[in-house]
């Protein structure tokens, strides 16, 4: 039984503008498209895309942290049995922080800049655990220390920006498991550091799934830490899933041509040099909707006819467990021709 | 023609791919100013700030025609009695009531918009051209001038500080004090005060814009320092000053009427201005509110116009709604 | 001889306080003393993490920074000290493509006129006429339609504005351009577009990169030599394949052993040498080997105490690590534990 089950989780956006009466004439935006996919406790799934593919929105859906104005959210998100999606406000808030965590790319704007880390660290404990005074201080300073930060006692007293970029992202990580959450969502947690201090923190999720038993959602646009973390990946296009398999599966058998495409896009440091790119051609602004057919076809190798006539569904061409939306997918045959029919 | 059925299909693909992607283009095609213009013109806040500021331009150019009476003749002269506290209020032939002289108080509200409009733009355009030249001086040399250039803006600057470290209001009773009582006085008064401003909003705006990478770039590409200031800095620098232009219209218009309300303002009596009019009016303010009220309700509603302005124009030019 | 040739070259951005005047009180080492040879023809690839000094030593060879010492020595001129107007003839020939392709154009001006304003202060072609020709051929070498022409640049998406950086660069027919994070700020099957891009311009018109990124995988696909920097300097030097093959410094094996892989078997089997906490502020650089805060095979002698220089190990490879045969050969032990157990620290001291 699976700690986290969302079921054609879908947001849209109402028209387009942010300011006041600022709006483009009203054009919906549809920004996730029917994703669903399941996270058991001590399970790491990641959704892997590129920007606008919709797993930040996703994310943020699940946490119930969008705007309630203009946005409207389909679908349902069923978190231990009660589904996030059409929980009250209030419930949702005691979850965030408890059962729920979240860490976000950039630290710092995470963290509230005039109080010390201490400060933000202990009302979470507060809050959550009714931990006071000299004991919460105590905790708080066992979890800086369980997060690799040296010298917690003088950190705490510390200010945000006294710390670095990778010591920021840890105390961001040590306020997310306080609680010890069941869910931890991680939304491009090492974007933003440098690769050396990136293998840190991978090093500390990957830690705290395999000790605590934390369930942890990894939204990255990066397939080499994907490769590294997870244990079921779900790569995200215009808003849906278009190909579901578990790791070694994905990586050995690409089979939707995106995500076929994406891997075969990317220099990787262990290749002989020389080896051509071979790049999906065009952007994510060249895309259909979902309702005309495959959003990809247009930067697709091999889109038909067929692509263009209504949604492609989910199907299992290669292996059981292994969804492609596709109806041309790569397979095993298409090898060859793949490599004759490279775009320049 | 004599496609194969292969390349017929292929073509029909394409055909219908280009025709399904048609729907989803989303790309504008208009250069920023022209994107601005767009969404000002969808802001709520920018219409009704914009009709305000439309009604009274209006009333500012026909306003002497509009009048129904003479705004310097004292007709009903002897109707008021203000040693008395003898008054004339709304009535058929004076919508607004008789001012202590016995004038009509509506023809001279009319008469009088164009002479506050005057002083509000004159004067927002004397510290808007004196505020920018400083500014344009102070900015170009801090982001290109190197350190001469540097020291030069230090010292610009502070001075501009002191001015901006007095009190609007002293400043411009003293300018006042100086050049003497008149209208140009008013003016040149109430525009000084606003030199500081401007020259720190562009200086401000001018060194963000010098440390972006595309004057960065076009120094890479090898474009003469002073091309660089003027087709690179200065049009990415000039949004913020020109919402503070309207802004200052505002300012200016209810400084030169607390000027004229001070005794500073135009001392010809045959010319009606609001702020003038108000200054008159508080001396009877215990038996005749009505005569303070017009000219101040015109002033506040004046001024919030282009206020609303103002904040609209900021939204619309904030690049970061750029959509 | 090389077509660029960086001798000691050394930036350092002052730190200023005071009131009315600014007074110094202290600097930034930002670039101190880097020394690198650029051929004709090919490509330099610099990488390194933030605060390396990687896009200030780029700055430095087009003097987009003020050299605070050494030799920049393109095509047998100092670039040092060639006076600002000279300097500014010449940067036709050096040209750059920015990392971040929206904020390194105007938003105000359309592509022709970003394009071709460089030209005109070079005296290339002849009238407006003439450029706009030549613009269009280079468009559509980038690959952008010649419609561009007219348009802005946040009509375009990601990959496009950074072809209309490129394109910005080729008109002024340069011999040398320095691309600074060129693809980092681009979604992942666009960066492919654009390395290819770079890789097909440097063989039809025979330009030399120096290619400035974080992303060794990127450096290593698009680069003939590797030079690695940590903290203002060169700590390993070697050709793309030996570089790979074979990293002899600690932090390079380090920086190796932390790039992902998009392969869950390499993942699963390579060990990761995991450095101790942060970079060091390279306002106050360690003294001796600035790598030693954080070096795993750090010794007790000599590592805090002397700078080691860049010597040649073997053909073409140099490397700045005082022990770095005996790492090699396998006679000093690691002398840290890693993983986060025994993160120490170093973060950086905040001023």
């Amino acid at each position: 039984m699976s700690l986290l089950s969302v079921d054609a989780l879908s947001v849209t956006f109402a028209g387009h503008g942010t300011g006041r009466g600022a709006g483009r004439a009203g054009r919906a935006t549809k920004a996730v498209d029917g994703v669903s996919f399941d996270v058991a406790e001590g399970q790491v799934v990641g959704l892997v895309g590129e920007s606008g593919c919709g797993k930040s929105v996703t994310a943020l859906a699940l946490m119930g942290l969008l705007p309630r104005k203009g946005v409207s959210v389909g679908g349902r998100a069923e978190f231990d049995g009660a589904d996030l999606l059409s929980m009250g406000e209030k419930k949702i808030r005691d979850l965030r922080g408890s059962q729920l965590a979240m860490i976000f790319q950039d630290p710092l704007s995470s963290l509230n800049p005039v109080v010390p880390i201490g400060v933000q660290v202990t009302e979470i404990l507060t809050r959550h655990r009714g931990l006071k005074g000299e004991a919460a201080r105590k905790e708080a300073a066992s979890l800086l220390d369980r997060v690799g930060i040296p010298d917690p006692d003088r950190r705490l007293k510390e200010y945000p920006h006294q710390l670095s970029g990778g010591m920021r992202q840890r105390a961001l990580i040590a306020m997310a498991v306080a609680c010890a959450p069941r869910l931890l969502i991680a939304d491009e947690p090492t974007t933003a550091l440098d690769v050396t201090i990136q293998a840190q923190i991978l090093e500390l999720l990957k830690e705290l799934v395999d000790q605590e038993g934390t369930a942890l959602l990894m939204i990255t646009h990066d397939l080499g830490v994907v490769a590294g973390l997870c244990d079921q990946v779900n790569v995200l296009y215009a808003g849906r899933a278009v190909e579901t398999a578990g790791r070694r599966e994905l990586f050995a058998h690409p089979t939707h041509p995106y995500a076929h495409g994406l891997l075969g896009s990317i220099p990787r440091l262990d290749a002989p040099r020389g080896e051509p790119l071979r790049p999906i051609r065009g952007s994510i602004n060249d895309k259909i909707a979902w309702a005309d057919g495959c959003a990809f076809a247009p930067r697709c190798d091999f889109y038909t006819l067929q692509c263009l006539t209504g949604t492609p569904e989910l199907t299992e061409p290669r292996a059981p467990g292994h969804q492609v939306r596709c109806v041309n997918p790569v397979l095993p045959a298409d090898r060859s021709a793949d490599a004759a029919e490279v775009s320049s | 023609m004599n496609a194969t059925p292969g390349l017929q299909k292929k073509a029909d693909k394409i055909d219908r791919l280009a025709q399904l992607m048609e729907r989803t283009e989303t790309t504008s095609g208009a250069g920023l100013w022209r994107e601005a213009f767009r969404r000002l013109r969808t802001s709520k806040t920018a219409i009704i700030g914009g009709v305000v500021i439309g009604v009274f331009v209006l009333v500012a150019i026909v306003g002497p025609w509009l009048a129904p009476y003479s705004p310097t003749a004292q007709d009903w002269r002897g109707e008021v009695f203000p040693n008395q506290g003898r008054f004339v209020g709304p009535r058929g032939e004076n919508w607004f009531g008789l001012d202590h002289l016995g004038r009509d108080e509506f023809s001279r509200m009319l008469v009088g918009a164009r002479q506050t409009l005057l002083v509000g733009v004159v004067s927002m355009l004397i510290g808007l051209v004196a505020g920018a030249v400083i500014g344009a001086v102070s900015g170009a040399a801090a982001t290109l001038g190197g350190e001469p250039g540097k020291r030069l803006d230090t010292v610009i600057m502070r001075v501009t500080d002191i001015i901006l470290a007095l009190p609007s209001l002293l400043l411009a009773v003293s300018v006042a004090a100086v050049l003497g009582q008149s209208l140009t006085t008013v003016m040149i008064a109430v525009g000084v005060v606003q030199v500081p401003v401007f020259a720190r909003l562009l200086r401000g705006s001018m060194l963000a814009q010098g440390s972006s990478d595309y004057v960065l770039a076009a120094k890479a590409v090898g474009i003469r320092k002073r091309r660089i200031v003027l087709t690179q800095i200065m049009p990415n620098s000039l949004s913020p000053v020109i919402v503070q232009a309207t802004l200052s219209l505002a300012t200016a218009i209810i400084e030169a009427a607390a000027l004229s309300y001070l005794g500073l303002g135009n001392p010809d009596p045959a010319i009606p201005e609001w702020g003038v009019m108000l200054s008159q009016a508080q001396r009877f303010f215990d038996n005749a509110p009505m005569m303070s009220v017009y000219p101040a309700v015109g002033i506040i509603v004046t001024a919030l116009g282009f206020t609303l302005l103002g904040e609209a124009m900021r939204e619309a030019l904030d690049p970061k709604l750029r959509g | 001889m090389s077509l660029l040739e960086l001798d000691g070259v050394k930036v350092h951005f002052p730190v200023k306080k005071g009131v009315f005047f600014d007074r110094t009180v202290g600097h930034v080492y930002a670039v101190d003393g880097v020394s690198l040879k650029v051929e004709a023809g090919q490509t330099y690839g610099l990488v390194g993490e933030s605060g390396c000094g990687k896009t200030t030593l780029g700055r430095a060879v087009l003097r987009l920074v003020d050299i605070t010492g050494g030799e920049v020595v393109f095509d047998g001129t100092d670039l040092a000290k060639l006076p600002d107007e000279e300097m500014r003839k010449i940067r036709h020939r050096l040209q750059m493509v920015f990392q971040d392709p929206l904020g390194s154009l105007n938003p105000r001006q359309n592509i022709e006129s970003i394009l071709s304003e460089g030209m005109a202060a070079h005296g290339i072609g002849a009238d407006q006429e003439e450029r706009r020709t030549r613009i269009k051929k280079i468009l559509a070498e980038v690959g952008l339609p010649a419609n561009a022409l007219s348009r802005y640049p946040h009509e375009f998406s990601g990959g496009q504005r950074q072809r209309i950086g490129i394109a910005r660069a080729l008109v002024l027919e340069p011999d040398v351009i320095i691309c600074d994070e060129p693809v980092s700020a681009l979604d992942v099957s666009i960066q492919a577009q654009v390395i290819n891009l770079l890789e097909e311009l440097q063989e039809s018109k025979g330009l030399t990169y120096l290619v400035i990124a974080h992303d060794l995988a990127v450096v290593r696909h698009i680069s003939d030599v590797i030079g690695v920097m940590y903290l203002g300097s060169l700590v390993e030097e070697a050709t793309s394949d030996a570089l790979y093959a074979g990293p002899r410094h600690p932090y390079t094996k380090a920086l190796m052993s932390a790039v992902p892989v998009p392969d869950p078997d390499v993942e699963d089997r390579r060990e990761r040498i995991l450095l101790h906490g942060d970079l060091p502020s390279p306002a106050s650089p360690p003294a001796g080997c600035r790598f030693h805060t954080r070096c795993p095979w750090k010794q007790e002698t000599r590592c805090a105490t002397e700078r080691p220089e860049l010597t040649v190990v073997a053909d073409g490879h140099r490397v700045a690590c005082h022990f770095a045969a005996e790492i090699e050969a396998g006679t000093v032990e690691r002398t840290r534990a890693t993983g986060i157990e025994a993160v120490t620290d170093t973060a950086p001291e905040e001023q």
